[in-house]
C-alpha cells in the first residue's frame, strides 16, 4: 500500500508564532510523507503541534503572523509544488481541489446563514464549470454518498437543522466534492457522541478507499489509531518523537512518551485491579523549550541514560527498525526493561 | 414564517395600545390644568370652563382616551356649532396655543425630521460600516489607528459642541450657510439644491456620533466573525479572500448591525432635538421642545411622544422581520 510515490512529502517543517512573550515554536523539524491510499495518524496531547502542522500544509496560517520554514511538496500530476514557498494564490487553488480538510467541531464549522446545498455548491463551482442545477445535483450525490437520508430534500436545509454527526457528514461531503487527493481530518470525531464517532470514522475510511486519498488523521484517541492507521506519528512539544507503523507503535513503542500514552488508555484484557497510569507533569512551554530532550522533566527513565545526555543534547530522530524512528537516548537494553516495567504495572 | 409574523404583529399592536394609554395617563395626572392654559393672564373662570368643555376635558380620563382613539380613526370635532373646529383623521388633538390641529403641525414638521434622519442615516451607515470593515481588515495598521482617532473624536464630542463649531467655523465663515435662511425648509422635490444646502451640515453633525459608534461596532463584529470556525472552513474550501469577506464574514457580521441601525433610525424619526435646535430646523424635535418649554402644549406633547414610541415599536417589528430573513435560525424559533 505504501510502495507508490508519496503524495505529500513534508521536509523539516517549522512553524513558529511571534508573541509578546516570545517566539512560540509550535512545531519544529517535522518530516513525514503520505501516499495515496495510505493513512497517517498523528497523535499527541493538546498543544503538541498536530493541528499547527497540518494547517501549515493547507496554507491556512496567516503568513503575517506565522513564521514557517521548510518544505511541503504535493506531488501533483503536473509536478511537485512546495506549498510552503508557493504563492498564496497558487496554494489557495490547491485547497479544496488537491487537498481538503475537515475540522474538529462540526457545530461551528458550517456557516449558519447558508443552506447546506449553497455551501456545497459553492465549493463545487470553484473548480467546475456548470449550472447551479449541475452543482446541486452533485451536492445531492455527495450527501447521498456520505449517508444523509433524503439528501434531495435536506440539501435545502440549514446547518442548525442537522445533528452533530450529520453535520460532520456534510463537512466530509463538502471536503470531498472536488475529489481531492489528500484529506486532513483534524480530530473529526472528538466533538461527537461515542456512538456516532465510529460511524464517522468508518465513513472517512470508506471515502478514503472510494477516492483513493492520502489521509492524515489527527487524533488523541489511540483506539482510533489502532483501528485505521497504516503509520503513526507521535508528537510531543512540537516535535515528532516517534514514528512507525501502527504495529511498531503498539507492540514495540520506543519512546517513553509513546509507552506512557499507551498505558494511559484502558484495556479490556487488563481490567482487574489495574489503575490507568497517567504521565505525571505538564508539557513544557513552547516558548522556553528546555535544553536537551523536551520530555526529560516527565520521563522516569532519564536517569538511566549515561552521561546526563537528556539534559544537554536534543535526541535526533533515529532509526530503530525497518521503518521505525524514535527520538530517545535510552539504550536498547534499558528500553526493553522500561516497556516491561510500565506495561506490567498494576 | 406567517405564523411568526402574525404573532409579532399582534404583539406590536398590544404594545402600541399600552404605550398610548400610559402616555395619555401620565398627562392626565400632571398637576396642571390644560383648560387653564388655553387663555392668557386675564382669564375668567367661565372662559376656562367653556374651553374645558370645548376641548372635551370635562369628562373622565378613560372617556377622553376613548375619544382620542376614535379621533385617530375617524377625525374629531372640538366644540359645537359655528365655532367648532374640525380635525380630520388621524386627529391627534387640537393645539389651542397654535390654533391648529396637532396632526397638521406634525405633518409640517415630519418631512423636516425625515429628511434629517434619512440623510444622516445614509451618511453614518456608509461611513461607519465602511470604516469599521477597513479597520478590521487592516487591524493594527494605520487605517485602523486612523479609525480609532475618528471614533474617539466622534464619541467624545457632544452634538451641541460639534454643531456650533461647524456652524461658526465652517458654515458661516466660508459663507456656505446663509444665516437668514438657516434651517429654512424646502422640499427636495421643489429645489433639491437648496434642500441639500439646508441639510448637509446637520447631516454631518448628526451622523458623526453615530458613525463613530458604528465604526467601533462593525470593526469588532468583523474581527470576531473572522475568527469563526466557518470562516476557516471557507478558506479551506479554496475561496478567495474577497469572497470570504463579502459572502461569509459580512453576512454574519452585518446582521446585528441591522438591528441596531433600525432602532437608531426609528429613534431619530421622533425628532433630533439638539441638532434641530442648533440648525433652526422646524422638525419634530423642535415641535416637541417648543411644546414642552414654551407653550405647555399638552396635546402636541402627547402626540409627539406617542408618535416617537410608535416609530420605535414599528422599527422593532421591521428589524425582527429583517433578522428572520437574515438568520435562518430565527425563522423556526
Amino acid at each position: 500500500m505504501t510502495t507508490n510515490k508519496p503524495f505529500l512529502e513534508v521536509k523539516n517543517l517549522n512553524v513558529a508564532f511571534p508573541t509578546e512573550d516570545g517566539l512560540v515554536k509550535a512545531s519544529s523539524d517535522i518530516s513525514f510523507s503520505v501516499a495515496r491510499g495510505e493513512t497517517l495518524a498523528v497523535v499527541g496531547e493538546s498543544g503538541s503541534g498536530k493541528s499547527v502542522t497540518s494547517l501549515a500544509v493547507m496554507g491556512l496560517h496567516n503568513r503575517r503572523s506565522a513564521q514557517i520554514s521548510g518544505q511541503a511538496f504535493l506531488n501533483l500530476e503536473s509536478g511537485p509544488v512546495d506549498v510552503i514557498s508557493a504563492d498564496e494564490e497558487v496554494v489557495r487553488k490547491l485547497r479544496g481541489k488537491a487537498m481538503s480538510m475537515i475540522f474538529q467541531d462540526p457545530m461551528s464549522a458550517l456557516h449558519p446563514y447558508y443552506s447546506i446545498g449553497n455551501q456545497l455548491v459553492e465549493a463545487w463551482s470553484l473548480y467546475n464549470e456548470g449550472s447551479a442545477q449541475d452543482g446541486k445535483k452533485r451536492a445531492i450525490e455527495m450527501l447521498d454518498l456520505v449517508g444523509i437520508p433524503a439528501a434531495s430534500k435536506r440539501v435545502d436545509e440549514y446547518p442548525h437543522q442537522f445533528s452533530g454527526g450529520m453535520r460532520q457528514r456534510v463537512m466530509i461531503a463538502m471536503a470531498l466534492i472536488n475529489n481531492p487527493s489528500l484529506l486532513i481530518a483534524d480530530e473529526p470525531t472528538t466533538a461527537l457522541d461515542v456512538t456516532v464517532q465510529s460511524q464517522i470514522l468508518k465513513l472517512i475510511r470508506d471515502m478514503q478507499q472510494e477516492f483513493n486519498m492520502a489521509l492524515i488523521l489527527i487524533t488523541h484517541d489511540l483506539g482510533v489509531v489502532a483501528e485505521v492507521a497504516d503509520r503513526v506519528n507521535v508528537m510531543y512539544a512540537g516535535k515528532i518523537v516517534e514514528s512507525g507503523s501502527a504495529e511498531d507503535i503498539y507492540y514495540r513503542p520506543d519512546h517513553p512518551y509513546a509507552i506512557g500514552l499507551l498505558n494511559s488508555i484502558p484495556r479490556v484484557d487488563k481490567l482487574e485491579d489495574t489503575r490507568l497510569v497517567a504521565i505525571p507533569g505538564q508539557p513544557p512551554s513552547l516558548i522556553h523549550l528546555p535544553q536537551g530532550c523536551s520530555f526529560r522533566a516527565r520521563c522516569e527513565f532519564a536517569d538511566r541514560v549515561p552521561g546526563n545526555l537528556c539534559a544537554t543534547t536534543t535526541p535526533s530522530l533515529d532509526q530503530k527498525g525497518a521503518d521505525h524512528f524514535s527520538r530517545c537516548h535510552l539504550p536498547e537494553s534499558e528500553l526493553v526493561k522500561a516497556r516491561v516495567e510500565i506495561g506490567g504495572r498494576k | 414564517m406567517l405564523n411568526y409574523l402574525a404573532r409579532r404583529l399582534s404583539a406590536t399592536l398590544v404594545v402600541l395600545t399600552l404605550v398610548s394609554m400610559s402616555v395619555f395617563g401620565i398627562f392626565a395626572v400632571l398637576p396642571m390644568d390644560p383648560a387653564a392654559l388655553t387663555c392668557g393672564k386675564a382669564c375668567y373662570p367661565a372662559v376656562i370652563e367653556a374651553n374645558r368643555h370645548r376641548l372635551g376635558l370635562d369628562v373622565p380620563v378613560q372617556v377622553q382616551y376613548g375619544r382620542f382613539v376614535k379621533g385617530l380613526f375617524v377625525g374629531r370635532n372640538y366644540g359645537e356649532g359655528a365655532a367648532s373646529i374640525s380635525c380630520p383623521a388621524p386627529a391627534f388633538g387640537y393645539s389651542f396655543n397654535r390654533h391648529e390641529c396637532v396632526t397638521s403641525l406634525i405633518a409640517e414638521a415630519f418631512p423636516v425630521t425625515l429628511s434629517l434622519a434619512l440623510g444622516a442615516f445614509v451618511l453614518w451607515i456608509s461611513v461607519g460600516v465602511g470604516l469599521g470593515i477597513v479597520a478590521a481588515r487592516r487591524r493594527n495598521q494605520w487605517p485602523d489607528r486612523a479609525a480609532t482617532v475618528f471614533v474617539l473624536v466622534g464619541t467624545s464630542l457632544p452634538t451641541f459642541i460639534s454643531g456650533i463649531l461647524i456652524l461658526l467655523f465652517v458654515g458661516l465663515k466660508f459663507h456656505l450657510i446663509d444665516p437668514l435662511n438657516l434651517g429654512r425648509w424646502v422640499s427636495p422635490l421643489a429645489d433639491p439644491v437648496a434642500w441639500f444646502r439646508t441639510f448637509i451640515f446637520p447631516w454631518i453633525i448628526l451622523a458623526l456620533a453615530y458613525a463613530a459608534s458604528y465604526t467601533r461596532f462593525t470593526r469588532s463584529n468583523v474581527i470576531e466573525t473572522s475568527s469563526e470556525d466557518y470562516i476557516r472552513t471557507a478558506r479551506a474550501k479554496g475561496l478567495s479572500e474577497k469572497v470570504i469577506l463579502q459572502k461569509h464574514t459580512l453576512r454574519a457580521a452585518v446582521a446585528p448591525i441591522v438591528t441596531l441601525a433600525g432602532l437608531d433610525f426609528a429613534g431619530l424619526l421622533g425628532g433630533a432635538i439638539i441638532t434641530e435646535q442648533i440648525f433652526n430646523l422646524p422638525g419634530l424635535g423642535r415641535l416637541s421642545i417648543r411644546a414642552v418649554l414654551q407653550d405647555y402644549d399638552l396635546p402636541t406633547i402627547v402626540a409627539t411622544t406617542i408618535l416617537a414610541a410608535t416609530f420605535v415599536v414599528v422599527a422593532n417589528l421591521l428589524v425582527d422581520i429583517a433578522y428572520a430573513y437574515l438568520d435562518p435560525r430565527v425563522r423556526v424559533a
